[in-house]
């Protein structure tokens, strides 16, 4: 699947800032206000989110300001949606 | 004047015989914008001091330039009743070799009191003050230029330090009375151009809410008061510094006007709502031991009935006269809430120092009733949860837990719980909040803790109650 770059999500408190680019394999470089104790979950969401829209090429930038796992979805789908031109909800 | 205690700030260090390794003290009444403590580290720094114990009775953000002092040896130890900003956050990663104590407000005034925590030089900022020492924390000339209403931090310093040194903004005619600090109590007088920027004296945990949630807390809250068998004529109450706590005051006042019911008397930390309520004449007396914004300062300098009171008088537990054992209620914030009721104020989730144990521990625990107001999540960051990082205030002193996902009441408080219930309030069990914190949010992995003790928290008794570990990036 075609990758442009793409952004969704703002960097408000409980918000989550994703920046979609093309890239080899998924790569994702979080930066987040709860790092320490939820990184790895916050990874584990957008990896997971990115596959099952059929995503397995895209270098993701994330700016967490400890959204919930929920709004973590909705911008990478968001992000995925704008980068692929792919309207998901469509669908 | 025949004779004048006036010199200059490095004549007054001389003058006081301060030695290195000794112990200097501070008030923090002009909170985020205070100046005094910056001034005079730094030219105690100049003057070549070393291994010097800052007591202050709290820290805030503005104190970031002791992180170089620190560095360079000047400052070896810390006690403090809260830290924040940066210097918090060198501090949580190891900054200082030896743990900061912390204490609450009523467990330093014991402190110093008992000679636990011995002073050998207090530099205490006044926004007016006579060339004999007489100090307030209040305006009385047209050059004033500072104002900070209660000096009830700085008074056991002024009474039991072995020196005091009053540095003033606004140096007056004798005598400068009413006064906080007799100039019986005061070796020097050093007159500077700032002792504060008194604009900044609300903020740091004080802040005004329209958050919606925090509003919802607040309603909650007042309607646990009303319905807790605590509101009847001539109750007591104090209110912390979250927005949700203070904005709970709003919704209490249009009660006890509906019902015709009156306090005797608000403590603590007086804000501009206490004010408003007392002018009104809702409440009867304010006991001020901070006050914690303009509004309150110029309140304490023209009402009689707004008094002054020492952080001993205020909230010692050694004292049997102390304001804390006639109070009723007291509605106070949290960082995290555990299932036993134990309370953090001090610790964010995160693992580094982020507040300021204030009078929470000594209110909580001699109110008749103290009710801790907090949403369930902020953010990602459970703030009811399984175990507290750190722990600040015992949970056999919390009897109520405010959320917007219901009300929690100790099971040592039975009683209370069925009155609220009867009011039609949502009770749950404390463990029931914290199973729906974890559900939206995942567990959490541990925090990454190293070996070293950054942090010692007293408890108001003066025993050792948790330690902090330094945090590892």
């Amino acid at each position: 699947m075609e990758i442009k770059n793409a952004v969704a999500g703002t960097l408000e408190s409980g918000d989550i800032m994703i920046q979609i680019a093309p890239g080899e394999g998924l790569q994702v470089d979080l930066q987040s206000s709860v790092a320490a104790q939820f990184g790895r979950q916050i990874k584990a969401v957008i990896t997971e989110t990115l596959q099952g829209l059929g995503i397995d090429n895209a270098s993701v930038k994330a700016t967490d300001k400890g959204a919930l796992d929920c709004t973590i979805r909705a911008r990478v789908t968001a992000a995925a949606v704008r980068a692929t031109g792919k309207d998901v909800w469509k669908d | 004047m025949r004779h004048t205690k006036v010199v200059t700030l490095e004549e007054a260090i001389v003058k006081s015989g301060l030695k290195d390794g000794m112990t200097i003290s501070f008030h923090h009444h002009f909170r985020g914008g205070d100046k005094v403590v910056n001034l005079v580290v730094a030219k105690l720094a100049e003057m070549g001091f070393k291994n010097l114990h800052l007591a202050a009775s709290s820290l805030s953000d503005v104190h970031a330039p002791l992180i170089d002092h620190i560095k360079n040896g000047v400052i070896t130890k810390i006690s403090t009743s809260g830290l924040r900003g940066e210097l918090a956050n060198e501090i949580s990663h190891g900054l200082l070799k030896e743990p900061v104590v912390f204490r609450s407000h009523g467990g330093r005034g014991s402190a110093i009191a008992s000679g636990e925590l011995h002073i050998d030089v207090a530099f205490l900022g006044a926004s007016s003050c006579d060339e004999l020492g007489n100090a307030s924390g209040c305006p009385r000339s047209e050059n004033a230029k500072s104002i900070c209403g209660s000096l009830g931090y700085a008074l056991p310093d002024a009474k039991y330090a072995d020196h005091v040194v009053i540095l003033t903004d606004d140096l007056v005619a004798y005598p400068n009375v009413p006064k906080s600090i007799s100039a019986c109590d005061v070796e020097s007088v050093v007159v500077v151009d700032s002792v504060g920027d008194s604009s900044k004296i609300s903020s740091g945990a004080i802040r005004d809410s329209k958050n919606p949630r925090d509003i919802l807390l607040a309603k909650q809250a007042a309607k646990v008061i009303i319905n807790s068998g605590y509101f009847k004529e001539g109750f007591s109450i104090q209110t912390g510094t979250g927005g949700a706590s203070l904005a709970a005051v709003k919704y209490i006042r249009e009660s006890m006007i509906e019902k015709g019911i009156h306090a005797s008397f608000a403590l603590g930390g007086i804000t501009a709502h206490m004010v408003k309520l007392h002018e009104e004449g809702l409440i009867g007396r304010l006991i001020d031991v901070q006050s914690f914004d303009k509004v309150a300062a110029e309140s304490i300098a023209k009402d009689q009935l707004h008094q002054e009171v020492s952080a001993v008088e205020y909230a010692s537990a050694d004292h049997v006269g102390s304001a804390v054992h006639a109070l009723d209620i007291v509605i106070l914030s949290a960082l995290e809430v555990d299932v036993n009721f134990n309370v953090n104020v001090l610790v964010g989730s995160d693992g580094i120092i982020r507040g300021a144990i204030g009078g929470h521990p000594d209110t909580a625990e001699d109110s008749a009733l103290s009710i801790i107001v907090c949403p369930l999540l902020r953010g990602r960051i459970p703030c009811v949860v399984p175990k507290v990082t750190t722990l600040i205030t015992p949970g056999k002193g919390v009897d109520v837990v405010v959320t917007e996902y219901g009300i929690a009441v100790n099971p040592a408080r039975p009683e209370i719980a069925e009155r609220l219930k009867a009011a039609g309030l949502k009770v749950v069990d404390i463990h029931e909040l914290a199973a729906k914190a974890r559900s939206i949010i995942g567990e959490p992995d541990a925090l990454p803790f190293g070996d070293k003790v950054v942090g010692i928290v007293m408890d108001r008794h003066g025993k050792v109650l948790d330690e902090i570990r330094n945090i590892v990036d």
